[in-house]
């Protein structure tokens, strides 16, 4: 039966015939599980950029994030060690213990090979939270220029990937450690001539290792952990291959020269050269 | 979950797809900078130390 109804506005307006209809057609089982595979689907397909965006993460936020904890840790060191003219002049120089906390920065490392006025700040201990402000130090190891291993971890993609080149270090390559004292220069080991990293002290420039190696940063590299140390030396691990935890890339160098900021205020010739 | 979130933003079409994109952008905020940190030291593939303790 056809309805005539007035509106307001004073016009007319005819219904449709038919039974009048409230609310949706009633939810079929054939729906719910249409509904519930689409809704698989697209958590699938949501997975998958988010799996891309974790990549985007590790390769650049985690750059940007550790680049500017980097800037920060810098201008501490900076300000703490004032105009650089710190210690005695003259007379023979030699690296002491440093006292400081896990997390502190203590050191700068300087790398040549790995870019023109490369550097990076050095905090104390490997832990994650102290990688991912730069290159750490293995508290167990001697400091800068004391006799045994002074070893550095440090990661190759990601957290500001300090040691993403570290594979082009060749034998005679300087690794020129700041502290707050002076400065120590350290060689990569092996025979530049040739680029061979065999060195006559048993000790190779470069090794790669599996991860429970700990015999690379011993007092003696490659020595057992408790032996005395033979000399001055300096190890930098990181991973390997470059996007895997599978292994460890590691650098040995032998201290080449140390020197007091006092001694050196421009820094010691192996940075002045390039 | 799409279509029900897109059936339920305020807006015409422009408006929906303009909130749509804001939305995205606020999730992968949040992903990028709370949760990957989060879960990350949870995965394996970030060890750089030499470590009597890795199984590996």
């Amino acid at each position: 039966m056809r309805r005539t109804v007035s509106s307001a506005t004073g016009t007319e307006w005819t219904a449709p015939a038919g039974p009048v209809r409230y609310g949706r057609p009633r939810r079929t089982p054939g729906d719910v599980g249409r509904t519930v595979v689409r809704g698989i689907g697209q958590a699938l397909v949501t997975a998958g950029p988010i799996v891309l965006l974790f990549v985007v993460y590790e390769v650049w936020v985690t750059d940007l994030l550790t680049n500017q904890r980097q800037g920060e840790l810098s201008d501490e060191l900076q300000a703490e060690w004032g105009d650089g003219t710190a210690g005695q002049t003259g007379g023979t120089f030699t690296g002491g213990p440093i006292d400081v906390e896990v997390g502190e920065p203590f050191a700068v490392v300087h790398v040549p090979r790995l870019g023109e006025n490369w550097s990076r700040v050095v905090v104390e201990g490997t832990g994650t939270a102290e990688l991912e402000d730069g290159p750490g130090h293995y508290v167990d190891t001697v400091m800068p220029g004391e006799q045994g291993n002074f070893s550095v971890a440090g990661h190759r993609v990601g957290r500001g990937s300090p040691f993403l080149d570290l594979d082009t270090m060749r034998p005679g390559d300087p690794i020129v450690i700041e502290t707050a004292e002076g400065w120590f220069t350290y060689q990569v080991l092996g025979d530049a001539a040739t680029g061979d990293f065999a060195s006559p002290s048993g000790i190779p420039g470069q090794q790669v290792v599996t991860p429970a190696d700990v015999d690379v940063i011993a007092p003696t590299p490659g020595g057992a952990p408790g032996t005395a140390a033979t000399g001055k030396y300096l190890t930098l691990t990181t991973c390997h291959p470059k996007y895997s935890a599978r292994q460890r890339l590691v650098i040995h160098a032998e201290l080449a020269d140390a020197r007091s900021r006092a001694d050196a205020p421009d820094g010691p010739a192996a940075l002045r050269e390039d | 979950m799409y279509t029900w979130i897109w059936r339920h933003l305020p807006g015409g079409t422009a408006g929906k797809a303009l909130l749509s994109l804001l939305m995205a952008l606020v999730v992968c905020a949040v992903l990028l900078f709370v949760v990957f940190p989060w879960i990350e030291p949870m995965l394996p593939f970030t060890a750089v130390t030499v470590d009597p303790g890795s199984g590996q």
